[in-house]
């Protein structure tokens, strides 16, 4: 099934193979990735001025952020908050993954606007999951913003009803990685496949 | 060919042993079916980071438990990264004994903490040896389907 539209993700996260896995996952699902080790370099990326429209230095919208919460410097919680209070930035969704299922962390994540909250190791049907929900998304209008905004309550009751259920991601991104060891290149390392989608085996 | 049937049993035997003897769960499984015909050694690659970032982390707790006093901020912060990163591979009981020095560390009880880092590296070394024999192995073998039996 080849894929219609293809979105850009960027992903950050410290785990270099954590990293290298949701990229992995982002392109079997048809997402160009831009994988990024801190929160610092993400908002580099994304352009620090508010000026700017959502897009990367390298000119590619950003359509998702997936972002790990546990970070060095910058947690995920403050890379979300940031990008928030930037009026050009503002409308990107942004995701959160954590290894640890923490409620108030949760809540205050869902809080400030976070899309969803994916529990690690994120799975083939997260990114899945969260890639529809975002290609529903563009294009949003109003009809949508409420759908999200009641799905995203019932999520968060869900939560604190049930403590063993894996949340359902509520959004979703292939790239280049543009990591700071000196030998890396910005230009694109891993594509999508062209014509064919998902699992092989 | 007979010798490659019998080389695939043997690298289906070594991956199933794997997980009957809980090394290994169901997120190594995860990662194998991310593998395709372009992607041929995904898991193997990961894999290699993981051994890459783990001897890192295992060098910075060692030092890090030898300063007096102990910085546990710096110790809970290396095994948070320990513990993801070997979940992210399904390395069940290296993830194990990172939960267990998390315990012991929360207890303050660094006797504990000392006495599991010290089992932690053990299981380490064994996972390490029994996957690089495993993907020799499977190289050798050749790719094959992507197994859809699941650990008991």
């Amino acid at each position: 099934m080849a894929c219609a539209q293809e979105l850009h993700v960027l992903a950050v996260d410290d785990s270099h193979v954590d990293r290298k896995v949701i990229e992995r996952l982002l392109n079997i699902s048809c997402c160009k990735v831009t994988a990024v080790e801190s929160g610092r370099r993400a908002l580099q990326y994304l352009g620090l001025d508010g000026e700017k429209s959502s897009m990367g230095i390298d000119g590619l919208k950003v359509n998702l952020i997936l972002t790990d919460y546990s970070m060095p410097g910058m947690t995920g919680y403050e890379l979300l908050k940031k990008i928030k209070e930037s009026s050009a930035l503002s409308k990107i969704p942004v995701v959160i993954m954590s290894s640890e299922k923490i409620l108030p962390r949760i809540d205050r994540c869902l809080e400030e606007g976070a899309e969803e909250f994916l529990l690690k190791p994120v799975k083939l049907s997260d990114v899945k999951r969260l890639r529809d929900f975002i290609l529903r998304g563009e294009g949003d209008d109003d009809k949508e913003t409420e759908k999200k905004i009641n799905e995203v309550c019932s999520r968060k009751r869900k939560f604190q009803d049930d403590s063993t259920t894996q949340p359902m991601p509520t959004s979703l991104g292939t790239a280049h990685d543009i990591e700071s060891s000196p030998e890396s290149s910005v230009s694109s390392e891993s594509q999508p496949p062209q014509s064919k989608q998902t699992k092989i085996g | 060919m007979e010798r490659n049937n019998h080389l695939r049993r043997q690298v289906a035997n070594l991956r199933q042993s794997l997980f009957d003897q809980g090394y290994l769960d169901d997120q190594f499984i995860e990662l194998e079916e991310l593998q395709d015909d372009v992607n041929p050694n995904f898991v193997e690659e990961i894999v290699t980071l993981f051994y890459k970032d783990s001897a890192r982390l295992i060098h910075s707790i060692d030092q890090a438990l030898e300063k007096q006093p102990l910085d546990f901020t710096k110790l809970d912060n290396y095994m948070h990264q320990f513990k993801g990163s070997s979940s992210s591979i399904g390395a069940k009981k290296v993830k194990i004994e990172c939960t267990q020095f998390s315990e012991y560390w929360r207890a303050g009880n660094v006797e504990g903490c000392k006495r599991t880092f010290q089992q932690l590296k053990r299981e380490y070394v064994v996972l390490r040896k029994k996957l690089e024999v495993y993907f020799q192995y499977a190289r050798q073998a050749g790719p094959t389907e992507t197994a859809s039996c699941r650990p008991n």
